[in-house]
């Protein structure tokens, strides 16, 4: 046989090579990192692009609400609510109002639930906004981002014209809510229900069939059903999933069972269908704030609870029992009967659930908030496990972890 | 429809007394039980053929420090979807042997949920792959949430109790 000369990819398999060494990169992402919106830090191991294992450190924003609330009277626990999902404080805030409401068996009058259901909702689609123009922004897409946070501003005038505040919104009183609604507040919600499709509509042709979207997301972060329930996932990421578990439709409160909307559900769990599910549920929302403000009832504003709901400043001033109930009210000399209490609304990022435990006296002996970020987020490193850095980013952006939330 | 009845009577026919003091607050079934039969109990319901009470929704402790012998309590609420039944159970256990089974065997949320609540109180869940702090600092040396430290400073004398109505 005549000697063949070797070419170097033709070296036989028992040549001895130089030892490959495996070696992983440890990498930081957070705690303040611009792409991951709030204080969240990850300790990656990376192969190169790919994660091969994760870790989360929380608590960054850790206030201790838990244990505020056991030393405050129960109207000044509202405050500490709005501050955990600030995207949809409106939710937190009125879920909070229902659960002392069913715990004192206070009936609310069909106005003041109307009016719940319309800034829950206004509240819902405020966070939905963020969520999905911010996975755009995560994406590469601007655009979009500005375009729809207008929106969101109309939404927060709403907010203003209801109760006085933007972001911390304190809105509601247990009872009912602070006061009616103002014919401008009228105005301008039936405004952003003309408005905000064509906006909408907009964001959904930038994003829904864009193909550089649908790259960047479709099979990106999925999770199957099965280990989504395993780890506690509520709201859109549940539905994305392709489970209807929705807790207005199966555990109706604040009159939902009025309303005809439909419970968005998406397929693979995967970032791409969170957007969907989202994006749906921004429509569904509409349409109840729609047939909410069509609809509204005429009535009282608030329930006739003279010992819980804070009377109106007039009527302190000028009628004895009102002034009385006042200075009990805002001095904490209002006892809750001695019980326990678990109560969910849906909030913008799943089952928001209050537990409250009470001894008889003016705070809860025990207070505890079911964050559904705070549960959800745990199963995070299992998602984004062998996806590239930049799909974990969309995978974080897309789950909608809000930090405050997160920390309590 | 699964009834409240229907379930309290399965598990007493099971556990017989390992699960006792039957309550309805607000509708939802809350029961007690110990910490030697708290996994095998969740196990049952999340494995039963016809009840699939499957979710884990909430995992948190409380602390009662008068009751002696039973000074910390581990509260449970699950939830079946198939159903929309939901289920409350509880595990007394005495500060001077603070521990309970993990349940990260059969859920997986139930992680941070154990570690927070380790946090707070010191509730040791035997078993579990990760127990450490979770949002407060690994230096700490003590449980925030317990009774015996109250969130006011107690050194302060000009703050009288009975002047703010508690």
């Amino acid at each position: 046989m005549a000697d063949i000369e070797l070419l170097p990819h033709q070296v036989p398999a028992n040549a001895e090579l130089p030892e490959l060494v495996e070696e992983l990169t440890t990498l930081n992402l957070g705690p303040t990192h611009p792409a991951t919106h709030g204080i969240f830090q990850n300790i990656l191991k990376m192969d190169g692009e790919k994660i091969v294992s994760g870790e989360q450190t929380i608590g960054y924003i850790h206030r201790a609400f838990e244990k505020i609330a056991e030393r405050r009277p129960y109207y000044q626990i509202t405050t500490l609510t709005d501050r955990m999902n600030y995207c949809s404080s409106p939710i937190n805030n009125l879920g909070w109002h229902m659960t002392m409401e069913k715990f004192l068996q206070v009936e609310v009058p069909k106005r003041a639930q109307y009016i719940r259901v319309i800034m829950m909702e206004l509240a819902r689609i405020s966070d939905h906004i963020i969520c999905n123009s911010i996975l755009g922004v995560d994406t590469g897409a601007f655009t979009g981002f500005l375009y729809v946070m207008q929106k969101r501003e109309e939404i927060y005038e709403i907010y203003e014209e209801v109760c006085g505040a933007r972001l911390t919104t304190n809105m509601g009183r247990l009872g009912g809510m602070e006061r009616d609604l103002s014919s401008t507040a009228v105005r301008k919600i039936k405004e952003f229900i003309k408005s905000f499709p064509p906006v909408l509509r907009e964001l959904e042709k930038l994003l829904n069939r864009n193909r550089i979207f649908m790259d960047r997301t479709i099979d990106v972060g999925g999770i199957s059903l099965e280990r989504a329930l395993s780890y506690g996932f509520t709201g859109p990421n549940l539905r994305a999933a392709g489970l209807d578990y929705d807790v207005r439709a199966m555990n109706p409160y604040s009159s939902y069972e009025d309303f005809e909307f439909d419970i968005p559900v998406g397929q693979n769990g995967d970032t791409y269908d969170r957007y969907m599910v989202r994006n749906e549920e921004m429509w569904q929302s509409l349409k109840i704030v729609e047939q909410a403000i069509n609809n509204l009832p005429e009535g009282p504003y608030y329930a006739d609870a003279p010992e819980y709901y804070l009377p109106p400043k007039d009527e302190v001033y000028n009628n004895m029992e009102a002034l009385i109930y006042h200075f009990k009210i805002v001095m904490g000399e209002i006892d809750a009967p001695a019980g326990e209490i678990y109560h969910a609304v849906e909030g913008g990022n799943g089952e928001l659930g209050f537990y409250m435990i009470s001894d008889g006296g003016r705070a809860p002996y025990r207070l505890h908030f079911r964050r559904p970020s705070f549960i959800y987020y745990q199963a995070y490193p299992e998602m984004c496990k062998g996806s590239t850095l930049s799909d974990a980013i969309l995978t974080m952006s897309s789950l909608n972890v809000i930090a405050g939330e997160l920390d309590a | 429809m699964l009834t409240n009845q229907e379930v309290a009577e399965e598990l007493l026919g099971k556990y017989g007394d390992q699960v006792f003091d039957f309550e309805e607050p607000y509708g939802l079934l809350t029961l007690s039980t110990t910490r030697e039969e708290i996994v095998s109990i969740l196990d049952f319901l999340k494995e039963h053929p016809t009840y699939k009470i499957n979710f884990l929704t909430d995992l948190t402790g409380v602390q009662y420090p008068d009751r002696i012998g039973k000074e910390y309590v581990v509260v449970y609420h699950l939830h079946s979807f198939i159903h929309n039944f939901r289920i409350r159970i509880k595990v007394a256990i005495p500060e001077t042997d603070i521990h309970i089974p993990t349940a990260t065997g059969l859920f997986a949320c139930a992680n941070w949920m154990e570690r927070e609540t380790y946090d707070f109180y010191g509730i040791i869940f035997d078993g579990h792959p990760n127990l450490k702090r979770i949002l407060n600092i690994d230096e700490m040396d003590y449980f925030p949430m317990r009774k015996e430290y109250p969130l006011e400073d107690a050194t302060r004398d000009d703050k009288i109790d009975a002047l703010f109505g508690r």
